[in-house]
């Protein structure tokens, strides 16, 4: 287990260094800066403005430069925000992030194996068929097309929450985080009620039913957790469509949080906050990929030992 | 269906899975409605006497009237809605039906040449698909499509580039267990290059796996069009795609949905078809798999 834990270490500080690098580059070598599309400014003043932000500098200088503030958490002034490093941006937006995308992911996760599992337990059941339609429309539609629909139905025809910002408590939080959870709900039911169908087909079911241990005993302390195995590797991916989803759904609900952020500085080449929104958005997916692994080592064996 | 009955005619694997999709309903009505879709953004345009680019100012936000020329009216800039709407699917299914073929072509060549060759090739190349893999994937692709330079070529050039990775992961096993198998032994014993192998037996064997994933592809390539479009990052206006003519309807869905609500449901109708599509050709192909 312990070499497992440090394969697996291993392998994400790989990764980590890999998107530092990669992304770095990538920004140095995309074309137009934040300055170029201003009107003409003269050599002099261009020559400071770039002595300010280090751009005079050879890349490679620069490249050392930006690593080691990465690792102190200074990922250096925002081209746009002036009085802004990119670090304040990153910590005023978390919060608003983090809730709406914890929220969103403990909903999708205890409605999707809720609904997985009573769908594989009464299979062809009305229930069945109704979170296979929901399974099949929340997979097909995307996610920017239901939330606009959910704004002018329940914020604008019902007027049950707000349309969007973040100033009614409990009730902002709504439809964000519906909207957000529902593609996952989508697929972890899926996942879920096909794998909890295989488990109670598996050999270790049957013969605990055959030893006459009760069928809810048999469900809650044999079954699921092989059934629970593959929404457990799901874990990673899950954390990546939050991450996606949440840039579009903070757009669209013009809530303050990271993935709004992310957008405006894509659009306005504000390098320094797309590398830093980049470098927190990689390190949360590999800490979440890292904890699924982990997690599904210390509930299967056979993951270990690969 | 009459001719699957004829067991005297020896069919090919692929024609007899083939033969299963069509027993599909939900999957052949996908079908049927897709072409519609297709012919419709393609030629429905030319039934028109102008273009979606044309503004004709004396037609401002004209309401739905099927009576009328416009038929599900105009926006602010008196720019007809269906014909927009059209073009926008034009561009969107291009990118996702061209968007997906290269991105499975590159995938098969490199999973089918790692999977292949072996040894240290191949660590190296699941190395740089297991770190590209660690990217969030939308963040790769705005980061790629800014390195680009943004405009259409370089929205397709970034989806491709994060797209073609499932399926080479799909077609390195494949290729992996077929390298093992006596056929290729044969073909190596008879004096083949590797080249050729790959080219003649490899590519050919996954390409059932490889039909069965590629139309996941493509509507996985749509959406991510119309997801960056949407954003503002992808198909910029005047041009019309389904991600910004949703962001342009969502401005106005307070007063007046129909902006919102025609490209939509025509964004939902085929990522809905290609799904289903795409279940049925994974049922037709591996039966053992469900």
């Amino acid at each position: 287990m312990l070499l497992f834990l440090i394969r697996r270490l291993a392998d994400g500080l790989l990764t980590m260094a890999a998107l530092l690098t990669l992304t770095f580059f990538v920004m140095r070598l995309a074309p137009g800066g934040p300055f170029s599309s201003n009107r003409k400014i003269s050599p002099t003043i261009r020559a400071n403005v770039e002595a300010a932000y280090n751009l005079d500098q050879p890349l490679v200088a620069q490249y050392l430069r930006y690593v080691r503030g990465v690792l102190q958490f200074d990922f250096g002034p925002s081209f746009r925000y002036r009085d802004y490093t990119v670090a304040d941006i990153l910590l005023n937006g978390l919060p608003f992030s983090l809730t709406i995308g914890l929220w969103a992911a403990l909903v999708a996760t205890v409605t999707g194996v809720t609904l997985g599992i009573l769908g594989a337990l009464k299979r062809n059941s009305l229930l069945d068929y109704s979170t296979g339609t929901i399974a099949v429309i929340g997979i097909a539609i995307p996610i920017f097309v239901l939330a606009p629909l959910m704004q002018v139905y329940f914020a604008v025809m019902l007027r049950w929450f707000p349309v969007g910002g973040w100033n009614d408590g409990w009730r902002s939080l709504v439809l964000p985080v519906v909207a957000l959870a529902l593609p996952n709900i989508a697929y972890i039911s899926r996942l879920t009620r096909n794998s909890m169908i295989e488990t109670m087909r598996e050999n270790y079911v049957r013969t605990a039913r055959a030893k006459g241990i009760g069928r809810g005993r048999v469900i809650r302390d044999h079954a699921l957790t092989g059934a629970i195995l593959p929404v457990v590797a799901y874990l990673g991916p899950a954390t990546a469509a939050i991450i996606t989803g949440s840039i579009v759904i903070e757009t669209i609900f013009a809530l303050p949080g990271i993935g709004r952020h992310f957008v405006d500085a894509a659009l306005n080449r504000d390098y320094p906050l797309v590398m830093g929104i980049t470098i927190l958005y990689g390190f949360v997916l590999i800490t979440f990929n890292i904890g699924a692994d982990i997690l599904r080592g210390w509930l299967d064996p056979r993951v270990r030992h690969d | 269906m009459i001719e699957a009955d004829l067991p005297a005619r020896p069919r090919s694997e692929l024609s007899l899975r083939f033969g299963r999709f069509r027993q599909n309903r939900l999957a052949m009505a996908s079908v049927v409605v897709l072409t519609f879709i297709v012919v419709a953004c393609f030629l429905g345009p030319f039934l028109f006497p102008f273009t979606g680019q044309d503004a004709d100012f004396d037609a401002i936000n004209l309401g739905v009237d099927f009576t009328s020329i416009h038929l599900f009216g105009t926006d602010d800039f008196g720019r007809d809605l269906l014909v927009r709407t059209l073009e926008g699917g034009r561009v969107s299914l291009t990118i996702g039906f061209l968007g997906a073929l290269v991105a499975g072509i590159i995938g098969v060549m490199y999973g089918a040449v790692a999977g292949f060759v072996g040894g240290r090739w191949d660590r190296v190349m699941i190395r740089v698909i297991e770190i590209l893999y660690a990217f969030p994937y939308v963040i790769l692709v705005i980061l790629l499509a800014m390195l680009f330079g943004g405009g259409n070529v370089a929205l397709f050039l970034a989806i491709v580039f994060t797209l073609w990775l499932t399926p080479a992961v799909i077609v390195r096993a494949q290729a992996q267990s077929l390298a093992r198998r006596e056929f290729i032994e044969a073909a190596r014993a008879g004096g083949m290059t590797r080249r050729q192998i790959i080219v003649t037996h490899i590519v050919p064997n996954t390409l059932s796996t490889v039909i069965v994933y590629g139309s996941l592809l493509v509507p996985e390539v749509i959406l991510s069009e119309s997801f960056l479009s949407f954003l503002g990052i992808g198909v910029r206006e005047p041009q019309a795609s389904w991600g910004n003519l949703i962001q342009a309807g969502r401005a106005t869905m307070s007063t007046d949905i129909r902006l919102l609500l025609l490209p939509a449901t025509m964004l939902a109708t085929v990522l809905f078809c290609l799904n289903f599509i795409a279940d049925g050709l994974r049922d037709a192909f591996d039966p053992n798999d469900r």
